[in-house]
C-alpha cells in the first residue's frame, strides 16, 4: 500500500483550515467561565435506544455522539477532524484505508482498541443485531456488507481487520468520496463487546453502560429526563469544561418553549411553526436559524401505478412552477426556511447548487409558463388535470398540501388532498400507491451524494423516475477527481425531468440562551458535541 | 357474594382473551408495520427483524406465542421500538407515575366535585348553587390541553413556583400542575351528577320523613341523602378511575411525565404491537377489575341490591 495522501494532505482535501478549529472547547480572549457548566437540551421525545448500532432515531445520535466517539468527528463547521483516529491513509486505489488509533480509554478504564471497531461493525451488519441501520455498512461500501446482511456470508468476512491493537484496516467495494465522512454516524461508533456480552440487551442502563466518549450516563429515566456527566477517563478529558449534559423531553413544543422561557432548558432546535420572527423581536440574541441539510418536496409516481398524466414532463414541470414558495417560505413556516429550485440542500459542504433558469423567474412568470406548458400537454378548461396529493398528518404538511392545492388549481389542475398517519404514508410511499405525495430528505452524510443517490434506479426512489445518464453519472462520481461537477451535472437532469417538485430546504429555528457558547451552527448535519461548549459568566 | 364475585372472576378470563385476539388481529390488519420507515428497510433487514420478533410467523401462532408468554413466564415480549427494553420494563417505569397523579387526580376530583354538588344542590337555587354550577361549566369547557399549557404559563414561567413538566416521585412539586389539568373536568361532572342525584334524593319521600321526625338537617344531608345520591356517581367513577390511572396522553405530553398514557398512544402510531397489547391488557384487566367494585360498593351502599 502506498501513502498516497499524508493526514495534512487529506483534510486539506476536505476543506479543513490549516490551523484547525477547536478539537475541545476553547473559550476566547475575555471570555470568563460561568461556574455552572452544564447543558440542558430539549428533545421532543423518549430516547428509543442508546446501543450506537440499534438506534434508527435523530434524537438518539445526539446523546450517543457524548457517550461515545467514532474514528472521526466533526468540528463546528461540519468538517472532519479526528476522533479515536489519529492519522491516516489511503491506498492509491481508493480502497484501503488504514486508521491509526490514539491511546485512549472506555468510561470503565480499559483501552480502546481496534477490536472494538471490529466488533461493532460486524455487529451493525450480523442479521442476528437486526440492526435497521445495517444499510449504513453497505453504504459506506464496506467489502461484503451487502452479502452479510443478506446472510450469505458470515460477519466475519466484513472488510474491517485489527491489524494491531491501534490499527483498523478497512476495504471498501469501490473508491467511496464520501467515506470519510461517514465516520462520524453513531453506527460507526466501537462499543464494549466485553460490557455487552456480560449485560445483553441491559447494557444500555446508567451504572452499566461502558463508552468511550467525553461523558457518561449517570442516570436516564425514560421519557423524562436523561443525564450524562463528563468522562474523566476520555482522553481529552483536560479540554471538556461543560460538566453535564441534561437532556430534558418536552413532548410539546408550545410547552417546551415556555419551558425555555422560564429558564428550565437552555437550548431548544426545533420551534414551532411560524414562531421565529416575533422571538428573534423579542430576543434577538437568542433566536437563530440554521441551515439543516433536508430538502423537502412533492414525489411524483412515474412507476406503472402512477397516473398517465404525470408520465408527460410538461406537466411535471408545470406543476413545480406553479408552486409559489416564497409565500410557503415567508408566510407559513417562517424559520428561515429557502425556497427550493433544487434537490441538493444548499449549504451542503463542497457543492453549489445548479442555477435553475425557472428560478430567476418571477411568480407571475412561472405560472404564466406553466399554464402554457398544460395547454401544450392538452389540458385546459374543457380537459382539466385530476390529480391527488398524499400527505402524512401534521399541522404543517396540511398547511402547505392547502397552499399548493391553490397554487395548482391556478393554473386549471383540480387537486384532492388525501392524510393518512405517517406508518400509512410510507406503506403507501413503498408500494407506489400515490400520485403526488410529500416527501422530504434529510442527508446521511454531508455531501451532495446523499441526495442524488435517493433518485438512483435502484435508489429508494419511491416514485420510481429513472435515467441511464443520472445514473452513469452517479457511478462515475465514485472514482472522479471532482465528485461535485458530476453531482451538478446529475441533478441538472433531475430538475430538467422535474422528477420532483423541490419546495424548500430546511432550516432550523431555535432558541439558545446567550451564555453558551460552541453551538456548532454552521455544520448543516447539526451534529453538537458537549466537549466543545462551554458556558460565560454573564 | 362470594359465589357472585367468583362468578365474574370466572367470565373476565374468556373476557381477556377475546380482548386479546381481536386486538391482536385489528393491529395486525391496520396498514403498515413496526419497521415500515421512510427509507424502506432492505428486504433482508426487514426478514431479520420480523424473524427476531417472530412477525414472520402465521398470526395465530403469534397469538398463541404471546398468550403462551404472559401465562407462562408473565411475559409480555420486546418492545419493537424500544428495542433495549421489553414491555414489562416500559409498562413498570412507566405505570406507577400514572398511578400515583391518576390516583391523587382521582381522589382530589371526588373531594372538590361532591363537595360542589352538594352544596349546589342544599342551597338550590341560591348564589352558592349558581357559583357552584359556574365553576363547573367553566371547568367542563376547559379541555386539560388548555388547561395544561396555561397551568405551564401561569405557576412556571410567571410566578416559577413550579417545574414546567418531568416526574420525580421525591417531589410532589412535579406531581401538582398534571393533577390538576387531569382532575379539573372530571371534577366537574361529578359535581354535576352529585348535585341532580342529590336534588332528587332531597325531594323523595324518606328525607321529608327524616325531616318530619326532627334529625337535625346535617344528619339528614350525612346520613340519609347522601349515600344513596352517590349510586350514579359511583357508577360513573368505576370507568373513569380506570382512565385516570392508565393515564392521559394529554398529561403525559404536556407535562411529560413519562406515563403510559402517552406511550399507549405512540406504540399505536408506531405499530409497536407488543407495548400496544401490553397496555390494552393492563387497561382492560382494570377495567373488569374495577367494574366488579363498582357493582359491590352498589350492594354495600343500597341494601336492595342482592347478588
Amino acid at each position: 500500500m502506498t501513502k498516497l495522501f499524508t493526514t495534512t494532505a487529506l483534510l486539506a482535501a476536505l476543506a479543513l483550515p490549516a490551523f484547525a478549529p477547536a478539537l475541545a472547547a476553547q473559550p476566547g480572549e475575555g471570555e470568563t467561565l460561568a461556574e455552572n457548566q452544564d447543558l440542558k437540551f430539549w428533545i421532543l421525545d423518549a430516547f428509543k435506544s442508546l446501543d450506537p448500532q440499534l438506534t434508527s432515531s435523530r434524537t438518539d445520535s445526539d446523546m450517543i455522539r457524548q457517550l461515545f466517539e467514532g474514528l472521526l468527528n466533526e468540528d463546528s463547521t461540519g468538517a472532519m477532524v479526528p476522533g479515536v483516529a489519529e492519522t491516516w491513509d489511503v491506498s492509491e486505489d481508493g480502497l484501503t484505508y488504514t486508521f491509526h488509533l490514539r491511546d485512549s480509554n472506555w468510561s470503565n478504564g480499559e483501552p480502546v482498541t481496534a477490536n472494538d471497531f471490529v466488533y461493532a461493525w460486524r455487529r451493525a451488519v450480523n442479521p442476528e443485531t437486526a440492526s435497521e441501520y445495517a444499510w449504513f455498512m453497505e453504504l459506506m461500501n464496506l467489502v461484503n456488507a451487502s452479502e452479510i446482511v443478506k446472510g450469505e456470508k458470515a460477519p466475519e468476512e466484513l472488510g474491517v481487520t485489527a491489524v494491531d491493537d491501534k490499527t483498523l484496516e478497512v476495504k471498501l467495494t469501490k473508491p467511496t468520496p464520501y467515506f470519510l465522512k461517514t465516520l462520524s454516524h453513531s453506527t460507526t461508533y466501537p462499543v464494549p463487546q466485553a460490557v455487552i456480552e456480560a449485560e445483553g440487551d441491559a447494557w444500555t442502563q446508567p451504572g452499566k453502560m461502558v463508552g468511550n466518549g467525553a461523558y457518561v450516563l449517570q442516570s436516564h429515566d425514560l421519557g423524562v429526563e436523561a443525564v450524562a456527566v463528563k468522562n474523566d477517563q476520555y482522553w481529552d478529558a483536560e479540554h471538556t469544561i461543560m460538566d453535564e449534559v441534561k437532556f430534558i423531553t418536552v413532548n410539546d413544543q408550545n410547552i417546551g418553549l415556555t419551558r425555555y422561557l422560564a429558564g428550565e432548558i437552555d437550548w431548544m432546535n426545533t420551534l414551532p411553526a411560524g414562531r421565529l420572527p416575533q422571538l428573534q423581536q423579542e430576543y434577538p440574541d437568542e433566536a437563530i436559524s440554521a441551515p439543516w441539510s433536508c430538502s423537502y418536496a412533492y414525489i411524483f409516481n412515474l412507476s406503472d401505478k402512477g397516473p398517465e398524466e404525470l408520465k408527460d414532463a410538461r406537466v411535471r414541470q408545470a406543476l413545480a412552477y406553479a408552486i409559489d414558495r416564497d409565500i410557503i417560505v415567508d408566510r407559513v413556516l417562517q424559520g428561515g426556511q429557502r425556497p427550493a429550485f433544487n434537490w441538493v440542500h444548499w449549504a451542503t459542504e463542497g457543492y453549489t447548487i445548479p442555477e435553475e433558469d425557472w428560478g430567476q423567474w418571477t411568480q407571475a412568470e412561472r405560472v404564466e409558463k406553466a399554464k402554457e406548458l398544460l395547454a401544450e400537454a392538452g389540458y385546459g378548461p374543457d380537459n382539466p388535470l385530476n390529480l391527488s396529493i398524499q400527505y402524512n398528518t401534521s399541522e404543517d404538511h396540511k398547511k402547505l398540501a392547502i397552499a399548493v392545492q391553490q397554487f395548482w388549481k391556478a393554473i386549471g389542475v383540480n387537486v384532492t388532498l388525501n392524510n393518512y398517519e405517517w406508518k400509512v404514508h410510507i406503506d403507501r410511499l413503498n408500494n407506489q400507491d400515490f400520485e403526488v405525495a410529500r416527501y422530504a430528505w434529510c442527508g446521511d452524510y454531508n455531501e451532495a451524494s446523499t441526495y442524488l443517490d435517493y433518485f438512483r434506479s435502484g435508489g429508494y426512489n419511491q416514485g420510481k423516475w429513472t435515467n441511464a445518464d443520472y445514473d452513469k453519472l452517479l457511478a462515475d462520481s465514485a472514482t472522479a477527481e471532482n465528485p461535485n461537477d458530476l453531482y451538478r451535472q446529475a441533478e441538472e437532469i433531475l430538475i430538467d425531468e422535474m422528477a420532483l417538485a423541490p419546495v424548500y430546504h430546511y432550516a432550523m429555528a431555535q432558541m439558545i440562551k446567550p451564555d453558551i457558547r460552541g453551538v456548532p451552527l454552521e455544520n448543516v448535519m447539526s451534529a453538537w458535541y458537549a466537549k466543545d461548549m462551554y458556558r460565560v459568566a454573564e | 357474594m362470594f359465589a357472585y364475585i367468583l362468578r365474574r372472576l370466572a367470565v373476565a378470563i374468556p373476557t381477556l382473551l377475546l380482548l386479546i385476539i381481536f386486538s391482536f388481529i385489528l393491529m395486525h390488519l391496520a396498514p403498515g408495520g413496526p419497521f415500515s420507515q421512510e427509507r424502506a428497510l432492505p428486504p433482508q433487514v426487514l426478514a431479520n427483524l420480523n424473524a427476531k420478533y417472530g412477525l414472520d410467523e402465521p398470526l395465530w401462532r403469534q397469538i398463541w406465542n404471546y398468550v403462551y408468554g404472559i401465562v407462562v413466564h408473565f411475559d409480555f415480549g420486546p418492545s419493537f421500538v424500544y428495542p433495549d427494553r421489553t414491555v414489562n420494563d416500559l409498562i413498570a417505569s412507566g405505570f406507577p407515575v400514572t398511578l400515583t397523579y391518576g390516583t391523587l387526580a382521582f381522589v382530589a376530583a371526588i373531594m372538590v366535585g361532591v363537595s360542589l354538588g352538594v352544596v349546589a344542590a342544599i342551597w338550590h337555587n341560591t348564589w352558592l348553587d349558581y357559583l357552584a354550577v359556574g365553576i363547573s361549566i367553566g371547568a367542563q369547557v376547559l379541555p386539560n390541553f388548555v388547561m395544561a399549557p396555561i397551568l405551564v404559563l401561569i405557576f412556571t414561567l410567571w410566578y416559577r413556583m413550579l417545574p414546567g413538566g418531568g416526574w420525580s416521585f421525591n417531589d410532589p412539586s412535579f406531581w401538582v400542575m398534571p393533577i390538576i389539568a387531569l382532575a379539573t373536568s372530571y371534577m366537574a361532572s361529578i359535581a354535576r351528577i352529585t348535585r341532580s342525584s342529590m336534588l332528587e334524593v332531597l325531594g323523595s319521600n324518606h328525607i321529608r320523613t327524616a325531616r318530619a321526625k326532627g334529625i337535625p338537617e346535617h344528619r339528614v344531608i350525612l346520613r340519609h341523602a347522601l349515600k344513596p345520591a352517590m349510586l350514579p356517581v359511583i357508577s360513573y367513577l368505576g370507568p373513569v378511575f380506570v382512565s385516570m390511572i392508565t393515564g392521559s396522553v394529554v398529561i403525559d405530553m404536556y407535562f411529560s411525565t413519562g406515563g403510559i398514557g402517552k406511550a399507549f398512544v405512540d406504540s399505536a402510531l408506531n405499530r409497536d404491537y407488543a407495548v400496544m397489547m401490553g397496555i390494552t391488557i393492563l387497561v382492560g384487566t382494570l377495567t373488569i377489575l374495577f367494574n366488579l367494585v363498582v357493582d359491590i360498593l352498589y350492594a354495600w351502599i343500597d341494601p336492595k341490591i342482592r347478588y
